[in-house]
């Protein structure tokens, strides 16, 4: 394997790497041997810490807590999807009108912390909107202004004489948008969705802060009871349900670009790294 | 009254913020270029060590790092005297992860024919890496980096809900001295916000423009 650091190795080279790859696993098994004994000798991985979720009732619990989350994530993406949509368009739009407060809007939000914004609604409308659509509202006004983003760079992607094209052949503005641009757009911005889809996922664990039910309230719930007090096993256990879902989306993500790829077409990529990765934020 | 209070209360979550800011970018950055350099380099092992990390953080919410830094880490005897250090743990780690990928898809945009190049006018690996190969990839990164900052800056606010009493937790405690005062707080903590996310902007450009050599 060959690549802008190193090239195919030679035989000396092969030896220094076997060598090198030996002291890097001894390194590694030590590393690890020391967490397993410190996770040991605080009795952390003793059966009692981790027998609530060999229960049926627990698992019955996490996963009506994981259901809650799914669906907060699922309702806050797709209305970011809509709100994203018509941001997008008005960023899109010739008239300064609708330009402007879209341009300000979607800077707004994008700037600001999330939680910022959940603890804001929550406080300012909860007593109406409850935790659940508190969360909802803040994922959705906060991934409606990335994806609008996405969305345009996506728009911005087809081809020019696409939008000539379809003006020379008599559609209206709204048309050439509705039947060309947008369709062409949608397969080129899948992936970038699709991650957007994980980091709307992640945040939705920050319906936690406000009380909204998921399974990372779930989570609390069992390691605060006298009875299990085990926060490190429940936390290891939430990472681990969140890293499985998320990590196939990205798997999946990865998959339709390399496809998109290889028919040649266009992927809108998010910043600088992979289309497919989900972003830091 | 109120307004004085707001400057102060601001000004003091303002400065536990930049604190939380600061020292999370240091680790994190250094913390991922060590695992940037183990995703590159030859050896298996460490190339699997930096992959398994890289997927294990960027897939956990930063709520679900932050229970475990905060609530978990006393559980081993570790770090049980701050909430300040906990909360920099969970923020490094997680966004250690994302500067290791900015750093890795930086190098492996320069062109493996500019090492050869460089290794075929007799430059050692040192000098290829320091003269041809980094300086590359350094201003392939500073774009992504920078939005990797501005996420760790917003991120910051998770902070508020651990004990920890940063600019996102003096909306819900100026609220229980001045009810009424929500949007004010709310606009005026989303300023201080957009203030910090702009210097990291504005540095990048600047920073870009002069070691950003156009190809």
């Amino acid at each position: 394997m060959s690549s802008v650091l190193y090239d195919t190795p030679g035989p000396t080279a092969r030896r220094r790497h076997l060598i090198g790859t030996v002291i890097g696993t001894l390194v590694l098994a030590a590393v690890l041997g020391w967490v397993l004994w410190k996770l040991w000798s605080e009795e952390q991985i003793t059966p009692d810490q981790w027998e609530a979720f060999t229960q049926p009732t627990i698992i019955k619990a996490l996963w009506n807590g994981l259901l809650d989350t799914l669906r907060a994530a699922a309702f806050a993406i797709v209305l970011a999807v809509v709100f994203g949509a018509i941001l997008a368009s008005g960023r899109l739009s010739d008239h300064a009108l609708l330009r402007w407060p879209s341009i300000i809007v979607i800077e707004f939000f994008r700037a600001v912390p999330l939680l910022l914004l959940i603890f804001f609604i929550f406080l300012g409308f909860g007593s109406t909107f409850g935790t659940f659509y508190s969360l909802v509202l803040g994922l959705m006004l906060y991934n409606g202004a990335v994806l609008a983003e996405i969305f345009r760079a996506g728009i911005i992607a087809v081809p020019k004489g696409q939008t000539e094209a379809g003006y020379a052949i008599g559609l209206r503005k709204s048309q050439v948008m509705r039947l060309i641009l947008a369709p062409q757009a949608v397969a080129s911005m899948l992936p970038a969705i699709i991650s957007q889809c994980v980091v709307a996922l992640k945040d939705t664990a920050l319906g936690y802060v406000i009380g909204a039910s998921g399974i990372v309230r779930t989570g609390e719930q069992i390691y605060i009871s006298p009875l299990y007090n085990n926060p490190l096993a429940t936390g290891f256990v939430l990472a681990a349900v969140f890293i499985v879902i998320n990590y196939s989306l990205s798997k999946l993500a990865t998959w339709i670009e390399s496809r998109q790829r290889r028919e040649g077409r266009a992927v809108v990529r998010r910043g600088a790294t992979d289309a497919a990765a989900p972003a830091a934020g | 009254m109120y307004r004085s209070e707001l400057i102060s209360r601001l000004s003091d979550g303002f400065i536990v913020t930049l604190q939380l800011l600061g020292w999370s970018m240091l680790i994190a950055t250094v913390l991922g270029t060590l695992l940037a350099a183990m995703r590159v380099s030859p050896i298996a092992p460490l190339r699997a060590v930096g992959v398994s990390y890289v997927n294990i953080f960027r897939n956990t919410p930063l709520v679900v790092l932050f229970l475990i830094a905060v609530v978990g880490l006393p559980e081993l005897g570790l770090l049980t005297g701050s909430f300040f250090w906990r909360a920099v743990t969970a923020l490094s780690l997680y966004t250690a992860a994302f500067v290791c990928e900015v750093l890795r898809s930086g190098i492996n945009t320069v062109q493996a024919g500019q090492a050869e190049a460089a290794r075929a006018i007799g430059l050692t690996f040192g000098q290829t890496l320091r003269l041809v190969v980094l300086p590359q990839a350094f201003r392939n990164v500073i774009p992504p980096l920078a939005s990797v900052y501005i996420a760790l800056t917003k991120n910051t606010s998770v902070a508020s809900a651990f004990g920890i009493l940063d600019l996102t937790y003096q909306l819900s405690d100026l609220i229980e001295d001045f009810p009424g005062s929500l949007y004010w707080n709310f606009f005026s903590i989303a300023a201080c916000y957009i203030l910090i996310v702009a210097v990291i902007s504005g540095a990048a450009a600047l920073f870009e423009r002069r070691v950003g050599v156009s190809r």
